[in-house]
């Protein structure tokens, strides 16, 4: 049959079960993506004949003289749609996957659909940015004068000219909700920042500034730089983990099983092998013995070594038991229902509680504390029993006390881009793996340390991301892709379907935290006791690293003179836990902050009032008993003061938004307090080079998957360096580029990668000028860099002068080169506070956030558009598990909801705009001051919702998500 | 999603194409069907190509061939001038047929707009998705059906031996994503009778997330002879029609929806909450429908019969109420679903 797409006539013979989706991407449209293949998430959406249409589940068979379009075709070549430019300059994405879909869906639109834009939007999901921009650049899109017509238009259309870009909208952007650095600063005063940040250069970075810094560049840090992809991602050309094919590459596809906890006795593969196409199947027989786990940290013994490639024994429902690898997907998916699997179905343990009672099942009894399973014999991976004073007694002797039991839920990252990675063997024979990893150097050694092989045989690259968020800090694929390489000799791809993302890769761990608080009658804190058991499912993954960092940021921002902290992390036959943004600090701090909430209304004090009579001031010891424990940990900065009064004041304001008649009414916050990078170490190697031809090449480990790093590690150079951003080239993430990174998790991407970029572009520029100063013969101090080269005194030394006179030592191909590096030694704190108006239902249990405002320390703001992006991504989330995310599991250990029609990841409509505001802080240990922002705006995001639920009904939710079931039964039960 | 176990699609041109072989399924928008992996089904044989009319206004009222899309009901729904407004009806979706207008007295058909929003489908999914492909799917969640069953709608079913049959569309469901038509038999056609198009209609709709998939949709009407039905659907399993001579007090109809069986609990709600917020959503719809029905009996200047609350069940009998007599309407307001606080069926 045949169809147009993007214009371009196209002889096409789909199968007779294709759909439009993997059409388009077979003729290489690969701006057309895949997020759940379902039709509920919008990220493969494209126009058809006109109108826009979900590609993944349109037949293919229909198609006959078809006009298909796709993001990139939703304008003439070399432009953008003007939504897709509003959306590329409005900083409208954060890692991007989602966008070709948004874009085309956008383009659609008209400006009488701007009243009802949320429920226009309901079928394109976006985890990254909380939507507010998506929103803006679409108001600004229809509003906009330039905008004659509106609704689809097919490439090659004359279109209206595009708005003006500018590198920075953040002014524009501000109109609706405020950026502020400080209550009574406007957003433009943020974005002149910048020079404040470039003229203190010296100061927070601990370094010199280079001399002839100018005050700043608009690249420079500081300003709202545009991320460097933006033109690529908004037309969907920016390549993600599958969007440069592997030629011959090969399918794989994995049995899962079907019981919670069984040996396997036998697998018979013949009829599976007998089927054409298909190239061998992989079981526990094939992989090795070696025991890893799938978590990744800078050292590999801080996780438990209890998985194995393919195991006999499974012990969760979807483990994997076999591996297919086909020349098609049909023969893949024909395999895997041909192999019979005979199985001892063994005893099951879903219940963490349960799981640690004497009796229960064992999920892994030959592990042992050598292994870094604490209890095998009671499922106990890991245990925490610490604490300064007699808590016991100072409970008892309060004037106050409070005491209340809070439970969290299983949430999936639900990134746009599932987990997957396709591997081949280079010319040379060296293993090759393509992966959507926010580790690629930590891949690489766990595949050597698991494969027996050598770090120089093995290459881990990552693309673009779309969307991590911790989940892909772990090995869900790329062992498999390479078992699978090293029998056939092929290139394999394994790329997860949306359902194995929920049963297969990892959750947030759910938590049972028990807070007890006691205080004077002023409300001083005089004791805390928490409890915590942390259900890791059947594997350790992230069990031990997730447990203490959990308990210590969330209980150490305030000063509490008796301290008990009991803790374990137990095995149960569900789907593991996983790192997800915050690492455990969200679920305690869920405890802590709403036990604060308590001890506020017992004791009549403003919530806000009770945090600074109790919060940590700069230069307190965070570990009073004086132990050795976080001596890394150092007052860099410190912002929680502003915190608390800008969010206080912006709630004292108010904004207009009314609650519906009938409905409860009330107000919450919570605060939180955040290490600026992981304990331990975290490493980063970089290296700067100047080509002869004046660019620069800049060489990180670190991925982008939406964090926004790469346009910062850009703006770095731009300052350091005085390069426009033309002249700028950045390779990452790719075990090739340099000698280690320990990875983008832990908000490390500013705080290890920047300040290491940092130093070596410092270092470069010194280089440079101490070689022009050799050139013209005059002193180093006295040469200034420029954008054509090194002046000294009147001469312009230009780049090729200079690269070739570069001593040997400091060249390598690519020109002059200098190396930085950061290794994690010292770690600042940063701080947000979230406060909430909202209006209950109490009728139906409806929450409906009135306001949502949040204000952070982030130190220097380095991209203050990007930072803001992060705290309302981070809000989007936080609201996702206070109110609607849960992965529900049944008696039988399967996952309920494997998909998005039935787990809800929130929607435009749920994710109302957020206030941000930031505190004017100035780190010492961060690059240019700058503090990481990543992570944290997620945590007090769902104690200040269910502290505010509980004002307004005067009945408090214990069990999160808070959804309107569980609101309801609070209010029925008043 | 590509269904690999498929080898054959085939369109469906006339009733002898309709017979099924081993391992075929009726296709008919395929938004369903191509949504999860089809383990059992070896081909496709697809619907739209049977040309069936979408929309048929008729004496006895509305006939929706059940290929209709759900954008295509909308666009009728919201009369030719929004029909319009689509600016690329162009290629597949320009429709040579104009769609008829809405008799100005079908002031039901308001229920249109709410009940398509109440989907969690994306309006771009409308385009494709069938209004018989939502029926036949039968998920408790699917608000076709409660559309379909707040207006006593009727299944038209053919038969594989050539033959046809009727039945309530409140009886296709058989369980949640069942259906009560037997394999070869393909759903034909939906028809609404005219006395429920000219009833004064409203739906409301709840789920865990504000435009999430449905945890109770729940529809009402009172006839123009004052006779009031509540549907509720989504929150049970099946669906459940309680039939009043008129609009009941608040007291008889939470009793009512309260004692309904077939609340039930998965992802999508918990039983408890579906069977307290059904009894809150049908009091909302309550006492919308009263205020509308006191606002037309003040215009028409009559008493207030309507209003009386004293109620008596009658009989699931469609055939009965089909019967019942025209009246026609008195110019009150067009029906429109109003915008809840909640926003559960915001028009
Ligand atoms: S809607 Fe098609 S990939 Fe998600
Ligand atoms: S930017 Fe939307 S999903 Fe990442």
């Amino acid at each position: 049959m045949r169809l147009e797409i993007n214009g371009v006539p196209t002889e096409v013979d789909p199968a007779p079960g294709q759909v439009l989706r993997t059409l388009l991407r077979e003729q290489g449209r690969m701006d057309v993506k895949r997020g759940c293949d379902a039709g509920d998430c919008g990220a493969c959406s494209v126009l058809l004949d006109g109108r826009p249409v979900h590609s993944c589940i349109i037949p293919a068979q229909r198609l006959d003289g078809a006009s298909v379009t796709t993001a990139a075709g939703l304008a003439p070549e070399g432009e953008l749609h003007p939504v897709q430019q509003a959306l590329a300059d409005g900083f409208g994405f954060q890692c991007g996957y989602c966008t070709p879909g948004m874009s085309v869906t956008a383009s659609t639109l008209c400006e009488h659909d701007l009243d009802d834009l949320d429920r226009k939007l309901k079928g394109n999901l976006c985890r990254c940015t909380g939507y507010r921009p998506i929103r803006e650049a679409i108001r600004s899109t229809l509003t906009s004068a330039s905008t004659s017509g509106c609704g689809p238009t097919n490439a090659g259309a004359p279109r209206p000219a595009p708005p003006a870009s500018g590198a920075d909208r953040t002014d524009s952007a501000a109109s609706t909700t405020p950026i502020a650095a400080g209550s009574d600063r406007s957003a433009d005063e943020v974005t002149g920042a910048g020079a404040r940040g470039a003229a203190e250069v010296g100061a927070g970075a601990g370094g010199a500034a280079p001399a002839g810094l100018s005050p700043s560049t608009s690249h420079g840090v500081g300003t709202s730089a545009r991320p460097e992809a933006a033109t690529r991602i908004v037309q969907g050309l920016e390549p993600f983990a599958f969007d440069e094919p592997v030629p011959g590459a090969l399918f794989l596809r994995v049995l899962g099983s079907p019981h919670p906890h069984a040996r396997i006795l036998s697998i018979d593969t013949s009829d599976a092998l007998a089927i054409e196409g298909v190239v061998d199947v992989l079981t526990h027989e094939h992989a090795p013995a070696t025991r890893f786990s799938t978590a990744r940290h800078e050292h590999r013994t801080d996780d438990p070594d209890d998985t194995r490639v393919l195991d006999d024994t499974v012990r969760f429902v979807g483990q994997r038991v076999a591996a297919v690898v086909a020349e098609t997907v049909a023969a893949a998916e024909a395999a895997l229902r041909a192999i019979r699997v005979e199985y001892e179905v063994l005893p099951s343990v879903l219940d963490p509680e349960a799981a640690r009672a004497p009796g229960a099942p064992l999920l892994h009894p030959l592990r042992t504390p050598d292994d870094r399973v604490a209890e095998a014999g009671r499922n106990v991976v890991a245990a925490l029993h610490d604490g300064h004073g007699d808590a016991a007694a100072a409970l008892a002797a309060s004037h106050a006390t409070v005491s209340g039991t809070w439970r969290t839920s299983r949430v999936t990252h639900a990134q746009l881009e599932t987990h997957g990675s396709v591997g081949w063997l280079d010319e040379a024979g060296r293993l090759v793996i393509r992966s959507s990893t926010q580790v690629p150097f930590l891949t690489r050694d766990e595949l050597c340390h698991v494969f027996g092989l050598e770090r120089e045989n093995v290459r881990v690259t990552a693309n673009r991301i779309g969307g991590g968020f911790g989940g892909k800090q772990e090995i869900f694929t790329e062992d498999l892709v390479t078992l699978a390489v090293l029998r056939t000799g092929r290139p394999v791809a394994y790329e997860f379907s949306r359902t194995e993302q929920f049963q297969r890769a990892s959750v947030r761990h759910p938590m049972r935290i028990s807070v007890e608080l006691g205080a004077d009658a002023q409300g001083r804190l005089t004791a805390m006791r928490v409890d915590l058991l942390s259900d890791t499912g059947a594997y350790g993954n992230h069990a031990i690293g997730v447990m203490f960092h959990s308990l210590a940021e969330s209980t150490t921002i305030y000063r509490v003179p008796a301290k008990r902290l009991d803790a374990e992390a137990v095995y149960t036959n569900n789907v593991p836990s996983g790192a997800f943004r915050g690492y455990g600090l969200g679920q305690v701090i869920l405890g802590v902050e709403s036990a604060m909430d308590l001890l506020a209304e017992r004791l009549g004090i403003d919530p806000f009032e009770l945090r600074r009579i109790n919060m940590v001031r700069e230069g307190d010891p965070l570990h009073p008993d004086a132990d050795k424990y976080e001596e890394d940990l150092v007052w860099g900065s410190y912002g929680l003061d502003q915190c608390l009064d800008l969010a206080e004041s912006a709630l004292r304001r108010g904004n207009g938004v009314e609650a519906p008649s009938g409905w409860a009414v009330g107000e919450g916050m919570a605060a939180s307090m955040i290490a600026t990078m992981a304990p331990r170490g975290h490493i980063a190697r970089t290296s700067v080079s100047l080509r002869p031809d004046g660019r620069l090449l800049l060489r990180v480990g670190t991925a982008e998957f939406g964090n926004g790093t790469s346009t910062v590690l850009r703006q770095i150079a731009a300052t350091d360096l005085l390069a426009a951003p033309e002249r700028i080239e950045l390779w990452s993430a790719d075990t090739d580029a340099v000698e280690h990174d320990t990875g983008a998790f832990a908000s490390a991407g500013i705080t290890v990668a920047g300040k290491a970029l940092h130093a070596a572009c410092l270092s470069l520029a010194e280089r440079m000028r101490t070689i022009a100063a050799g050139l013209a013969g005059a002193d180093a101090a006295s040469a200034r860099l420029t954008a054509d080269g090194v002046l000294v005194g009147e001469r312009v030394v230009g780049f090729a002068e200079i690269v070739a006179a570069a001593p040997p030592e400091q060249l390598d191909d690519a020109g002059l080169t200098a190396d930085g590096s950061e290794l994690g030694d010292i770690r600042s704190l940063a701080f947000n506070v979230h406060a909430v108006r909202v209006a209950v239902d109490p009728e139906t249990g409806t929450v409906r956030v009135l306001q949502s405002i949040q204000s952070a320390d982030a130190g220097f703001l380095m991209n203050p558009a990007q930072v803001r992006g992060q705290v309302e991504g981070g809000t989007a989330q936080g609201i996702g598990s206070a109110l609607y995310e849960e992965v529900l599991i049944d008696d039988g250990g399967r996952v309920q909801n494997p998909v998005f029609r039935t787990y809800r990841v929130p929607q435009s409509a749920d994710v109302p705009d957020t206030e941000v505001y930031f505190a004017e802080t100035d780190d010492s240990v961060g690059p240019f001051g700058a503090k990481s922002m990543s992570e944290s705006p997620y945590n007090p995001v769902a104690p200040a919702i269910g502290n505010a639920i509980a004002r307004a009904l005067g009945a408090r939710p214990y069990h999160q998500p808070f959804t309107r079931e569980r609101v309801w039964r609070v209010a029925q039960s008043r | 999603m590509d269904i690999t176990t498929v080898t054959s699609f085939r369109a469906a041109r006339s009733r002898a194409d309709l017979a099924l072989a081993p391992g075929e399924a009726f296709m008919a928008g395929g938004t369903w069907l191509l949504s999860e992996p089809q383990p059992s089904t070896t081909g496709f044989v697809d619907l739209t190509a049977m040309g069936w009319p979408d929309i048929e206004v008729v004496d006895a009222g509305l006939r929706i061939g059940a290929t209709c899309t759900i954008a295509t009901l909308l666009d009728w729904a919201r009369g030719a001038a929004a029909a319009s407004a689509h600016p690329a009806a162009t290629g597949r979706w320009a429709r040579a047929d104009a769609l008829p207008p809405v008799p100005e007295a079908w002031r039901a058909v308001a229920l249109v707009e709410p009940a398509a929003n109440a989907l969690l489908a994306s309006f771009k999914i409308w385009s494709t998705a069938t209004v018989g492909g939502n029926l036949c799917q039968s998920f408790a969640a699917g608000s076709m059906i409660s559309l379909a069953v707040a207006l006593d709608g009727v299944a038209v079913v053919w038969q594989p031996d050539g033959a046809e049959r009727r039945m309530p569309v409140a009886e296709l469901p058989a369980g949640n994503g069942a259906n009560a038509l037997a394999r070869g038999e393909v759903l034909r056609a939906i028809e609404i009778p005219a006395h429920a198009l000219r009833s004064e209609a409203r739906l409301q709709k709840i789920a865990l997330a504000e435009l999430g998939r449905s945890g109770a949709v729940i529809t009402g009407r009172v006839d123009e002879d004052g006779a009031a039905t509540f549907g509720v659907t989504a929150a049970t399993i099946t669906p459940r029609v309680l039939r009043f001579a008129a609009l009941p007090s608040t007291e008889e109809l939470r009793e009512r929806v309260e004692g309904l069986d077939g609340y039930y609990s998965d992802p999508l709600g918990a039983e408890d909450w579906r069977r307290g917020v059904s009894a809150v959503l049908a009091e909302r719809i309550r006492s919308q429908l009263q205020e509308s029905i006191a606002g037309r009996a003040d215009a028409a200047a009559a008493g207030d019969a309507a209003t009386t609350g004293v109620a008596a069940a009658s009989p699931v009998d469609p055939s009965a109420v089909s019967a019942r007599p025209a009246v026609p309407s008195d110019g009150a307001d067009a029906a429109s679903p109003a915008p809840s606080d909640d926003g559960s069926a915001r028009a």
